[in-house]
């Protein structure tokens, strides 16, 4: 859930500062063992897309999962072409000598089941019928994409990740990971995220799923088949998604009132913002790389995600499952996923006795706070990273 | 390490589960997990302590003590520690009363502002003290709440905590000789260990 490549003033400053990643390419991965859904249903193959950065070491200990949020994917760091405008979507804090060290890190990105950049999702062929799967392709589950990367991860030969890290929706694959499978993690890191949404949230969500149903070229889903696309119910989506992901304060001192054409002067009638345009932008620009069917599966993911509800609705009894260490991060301006939301986790870990620490950045971005440049958030996380490399050498 | 510090690791059970309010950089967690095999968090608003915390490797969760510790249940640590943060704090005796609920005791130090050197520079200079161990001028410091060693003793007493312990220490001389006859005047910090 956020901005694909937010863009911000001091983006070109910090992107000079450490190294980037290079070139990468994406790999995938044709999985025939059947994977059972928490829907009930099965999925007999499927493919899943992802990036690797850095080096696997010789005792595997070194690798990280890096879990996406809603419109994400296995792009993560550096750049598919030496002419890519824009480098992976998290490329400020995985590179080396960032947080996310490459030098010392194994960094594996895969783009999630139901997604629309090359993994098994709507867009793809269902081999039942020819057809692409459209609106038939199973509901998914966090839990799902869960066990997904940890067949991925079985492909690798990792048999527990140094550490899993998300944020917004990844941070709640990272909560899930270390409920199912307590031994094969050692740290998570789960950032901008909550152990379950809200009923704004959800409201959020259900408003932008009606802008892309009620599209006239939606034809209940099957628009592929009809060659069609409902790419302005997807970008209204995506203009509210937006919304709430930035704050008012971050809006405010980026656009204020400025107009982009007009004037206020008397008389004239036509008149349009700044903000206006930027979001028609940021909604068109959605809309012709993101598919409607998958946008609609990963938000009822997000509203169904609830970290407690199987243990009693109690996430003490939950927590007191996991095994690894905790960093949970917050940012003071986020309202869609509020500071309130992670020091509940922190409670919950620390009533089931689970190491943690959690650490709320002041920030005006917003949501989107956790993918932007910000000295303080670049330094924690970089501690804790460094933290968990000792470790790491002290095993060795 | 700070000597009150020092004394502090004394008074924790082995194994036991410790919260340290205002933990700083985790240095006392940190020789607590070292040497007694103690877990636990620290709770701290500094972002630079948090960091340090987090670079030693020290459970510490971002908190502002003002605020209370309504996120904990009853008696959920052994012991609850605050070491020289007492007197930062808006309400520190409502802080007490609820490291008394969370923990089964606690642990407090504090500055005793009835040092000799502090009415000594009082008392002959007319201007608030400023020393090594209370480094800030009257309009910037974030000690809102001095008191001193007796001072305590009379909230304990109509609090009606028990204390367990009680203890100065002093760093500089001549206090170190002096501070067992007289404590209000020789001792630097107080440390208390209380329970209800």
């Amino acid at each position: 859930m956020f901005t694909e490549n937010p863009t911000t003033p001091e983006e070109d400053q910090s992107a000079n500062a450490t190294g980037s990643v290079g070139l990468v390419a994406p790999k995938r991965h044709r999985f025939i063992e059947p994977l059972s859904l928490a829907c009930g249903r099965i999925l007999q193959d499927y493919t899943l897309v992802y990036e690797t950065y850095g080096v696997l070491n010789a005792q595997k200990s070194n690798a990280v999962l890096i879990c996406h949020a809603l419109s994400g994917h296995h792009h993560a760091a550096g750049r598919h072409s030496p002419d890519d405008k824009r480098p992976g979507w998290w490329d400020h804090y995985i590179g080396p000598g960032k947080p996310i060290d490459t030098n010392t890190f194994f960094v594996v990105a895969p783009n999630n089941l139901g997604g629309c950049h090359g993994s098994t999702g709507p867009v793809s062929i269902n081999p039942d019928t020819g057809k692409p799967w459209g609106p038939d392709f199973p509901a998914l589950r966090v839990r799902d994409w869960v066990h997904s990367q940890a067949r991925l991860a079985d492909l690798l030969g990792i048999e527990q990740w140094a550490v899993v890290i998300g944020g917004s929706l990844g941070g709640m694959q990272a909560m899930r990971w270390s409920l199912e499978y307590p031994e094969r993690l050692r740290h998570c890191v789960v950032i901008a995220s909550a152990m379950k949404l809200s009923a704004q949230n959800i409201a959020f969500n259900e408003t932008a799923r009606q802008a892309i149903t009620s599209d006239p070229d939606f034809c209940e889903g099957r628009y592929l088949e009809r060659k069609k696309l409902p790419r302005r119910g997807l970008a209204v989506a995506r203009m509210i998604g937006h919304i709430t992901y930035l704050s008012d304060d971050g809006l405010g001192r980026r656009f204020g009132r400025e107009l982009r054409t007009g004037s206020f002067q008397q008389g004239t009638e036509e008149v349009e913002f700044q903000i206006q345009s930027y979001l028609r932008h940021q909604g068109d620009t959605f809309s012709s790389s993101f598919d409607p069917n998958t946008y609609i599966l990963m938000t009822r993911a997000l509203d169904f995600f609830d970290l407690a509800r199987e243990y009693g609705d109690d996430p003490v009894a939950a927590f007191a499952n996991a095994r690894c260490r905790f960093l949970l991060v917050a940012f003071t301006s986020d309202w869609r996923f509020a500071p309130q939301r992670s020091r509940e986790i922190a409670d919950a870990l620390m009533h089931a006795n689970i190491p943690v620490s959690y650490a709320e950045i002041e920030s005006a971005m917003g949501h989107d706070a956790f993918l932007l440049p910000s000295e303080r958030y670049e330094t924690l996380f970089l501690a804790y990273m460094q933290r968990v490399a000792e470790e790491m050498r002290g095993c060795e | 390490m700070r000597i009150d510090l020092d004394v502090i690791q004394e008074w924790i059970t082995h194994g036991s589960c410790v919260l340290d309010l205002g933990c700083g950089d985790g240095a006392l967690l940190e020789q607590l997990g070292k040497n007694r095999g103690v877990t636990g968090y620290g709770l701290e608003i500094d972002p630079g302590q948090i960091t340090r915390c987090v670079e030693r490797g020290v459970n510490v969760v971002e908190q502002n003590l003002d605020a209370g510790l309504g996120n904990f249940s009853d008696g959920s640590f052994d012991t609850v520690v605050m070491t020289q943060a007492l007197q930062t704090l808006r309400h520190p005796h409502l802080v007490v009363e609820e490291m008394l609920r969370v923990g089964r005791d606690c642990i407090i130090t504090f500055p005793n502002f009835g040092q000799w050197r502090a009415r000594w520079h009082l008392a002959f200079s007319g201007r608030m003290p400023v020393s090594d161990l209370l480094p800030y001028e009257w309009y910037d410091t974030p000690n809102i709440h001095f008191c001193t060693f007796r001072d305590f003793e009379v909230l304990c007493r109509e609090r009606s905590w028990t204390i367990l312990h009680r203890q100065v220490v002093c760093e500089s001389m001549p206090g170190g000789i002096f501070k067992e006859y007289l404590p209000n005047l020789f001792g630097e910090t107080a440390i208390y260990h209380l329970t209800r």
